[in-house]
């Protein structure tokens, strides 16, 4: 990319220059050369990405936006499980930005594709089992192939140099472009200015002057240029988005992988993993403890696929069981799900164990002594490459 | 115009959106869908999503631990 059109000849229209070239121009780019030009922003709920769209807009393009779901990302109703932050907003923060941007947004279902980006990273791991690289060239593929099949003309994504230590560097940027097969149709307009001009503002779809050149790990420019919107609420994920960036979720999930002798989950896999105490009292099975009322409540929808248990004699939190116990297993289970209830000081305490088919009987057992409860048993503290 | 419904029970948000997305973009002008869910944050997401797509919230209420939504199409997506 990059070099001198082999063909081009140009066109006034409506005041504009327009440049055909044979190589870079879409059928649709001659069809629509009197209309509005059209882009596709992929939306994460950011700032970032809130405020490129809104630079492209104003310039009178218009703009949807398109928001990639995986399965990791961590929603506002993800925290709403539990009652922790009550003070943050519960909302699904991409939608929230399309609306304060007065702009449509597609919300795509990619969880099955993006099995392979999280199984088989072409470009490795981030400090957790983040595979930033090359999830942000899928994310910007599957936006290329919606701008394509809507007959949108190019693709606005709120990357900053620098921001990230994987994907946001200036040597891997040009690297997105091309592997997603976006090419010079992927516009940053928060740090165009520091990279070779792309189609739009070649084309003069965009004016490469009203386009920015913010680069770094500080927020400031982005902070400015809000403000200069009219921007005053705004998530800050800034990375934080996705849950395999933490440390914990990412324990979590290799050690679900290690458990079952392979690399594979399913939806409900990796949504267990966000939610209460994971513990694994032995190899073949872990129990999940919800840790409130909240987490009591999302996994009693899972009832009919774990064996699960309840303390009945005082209150206290429900458990899930993943694999296959024998009585000694349960029992151990049981008096660990004691533990973690009001009856943790009590000589006994009753628990209901339930099959998911619906069976179900009483344990009376005595609560595990707090210097029973071995430390590994917690699988976040385990280390993530054992 | 025709009702149809869509059970996005169980389903987390943003799921039960994009369930809803699917569905309207194979309705008419004119269509009423009535969605069922148990996620509490789908009370503002799915007229979230209305309202920028341009579709109408007929009802949102609540039946025991389910919330139901009626939305109206207002175009083609």
């Amino acid at each position: 990319m990059g070099s001198p059109p082999l063909k081009a000849f140009r066109l006034q229209a409506a005041g504009q220059r327009f440049r055909y070239n044979s190589f870079f121009l879409l059928p649709s780019d001659l069809i629509t050369m009197d209309t509005k030009r059209k882009a596709v922003a992929l939306i994460s709920g950011g700032l970032d990405s809130m405020l490129a769209a809104k630079v492209v807009m104003e310039q009178g393009v218009h703009v949807e936006g398109i928001n990639f779901f995986t399965g990791f990302c961590v929603e506002g109703h993800t925290h709403a499980i539990r009652k922790r932050h009550p003070e943050r907003p519960k909302r699904n923060n991409a939608l929230w930005v399309a609306e304060q941007l007065g702009i449509k947004l597609h919300i795509v279902d990619v969880i099955e594709e993006y099995k392979d980006v999280l199984l088989n990273p072409k470009h490795g791991y981030g400090a957790n089992l983040n595979p930033c690289l090359d999830c942000k060239g899928f994310m910007v593929r599957k936006a290329h192939e919606w701008m394509e099949a809507h007959g949108f003309d190019f693709i606005i994504t709120g990357e900053v140099i620098g921001q990230r230590p994987m994907s946001q560097r200036r040597d891997t940027m040009p690297v997105i472009a091309r592997e997603s097969g976006a090419g010079d149709r992927l516009l940053r307009p928060l740090c165009a200015k520091l990279l070779p001009p792309t189609l739009p503002e070649r084309e003069g779809w965009v004016d490469r002057e009203q386009l920015y050149d913010f680069s770094g790990r500080s927020r400031k420019p982005q902070m400015a240029l809000a403000a200069r919107f009219g921007f005053r609420d705004y998530a800050q994920p800034a990375g934080g988005c996705c849950f395999l960036t933490n440390e914990s979720y990412s324990v979590k999930l290799a050690d679900l992988w290690r458990s079952r002798g392979t690399r594979d989950y399913s939806l409900d896999d990796i949504m267990l993993l966000k939610v209460g105490r994971h513990l694994r009292p032995r190899p073949h099975f872990k129990l999940i403890v919800a840790r409130e009322e909240g987490e009591t409540r999302y996994l009693e929808g899972y009832r009919r696929q774990f064996t699960n248990l309840k303390t009945v004699s005082h209150s206290g939190p429900l458990a899930l069981v993943d694999g296959v116990v024998s009585e000694d297993d349960l029992h151990l289970a049981a008096r660990l799900v004691a533990r973690f209830s009001q009856g943790r000081m009590a000589d006994q305490v009753r628990i209901a164990v339930t099959t998911p088919d619906g069976t179900a009987r009483t344990l009376e057992v005595q609560p595990l002594p707090p210097d029973e409860v071995q430390a590994e048993w917690y699988i976040d503290h385990e280390p993530l490459h054992a | 115009m025709s009702h149809y419904t869509l059970d996005a029970r169980r389903l987390l948000c943003p799921l039960p959106v994009i369930r809803v997305q699917e569905q309207v973009g194979r309705l008419a002008k004119g269509d009423t869908l009535e969605v069922l869910c148990t996620d509490p944050g789908a009370r503002h997401d799915i007229p979230a999503w209305c309202r920028v797509h341009g579709h109408r919230v007929v009802d949102v209420r609540t039946q025991g631990s389910e919330i139901v939504i009626t939305v109206e199409v207002q175009g083609r997506e």
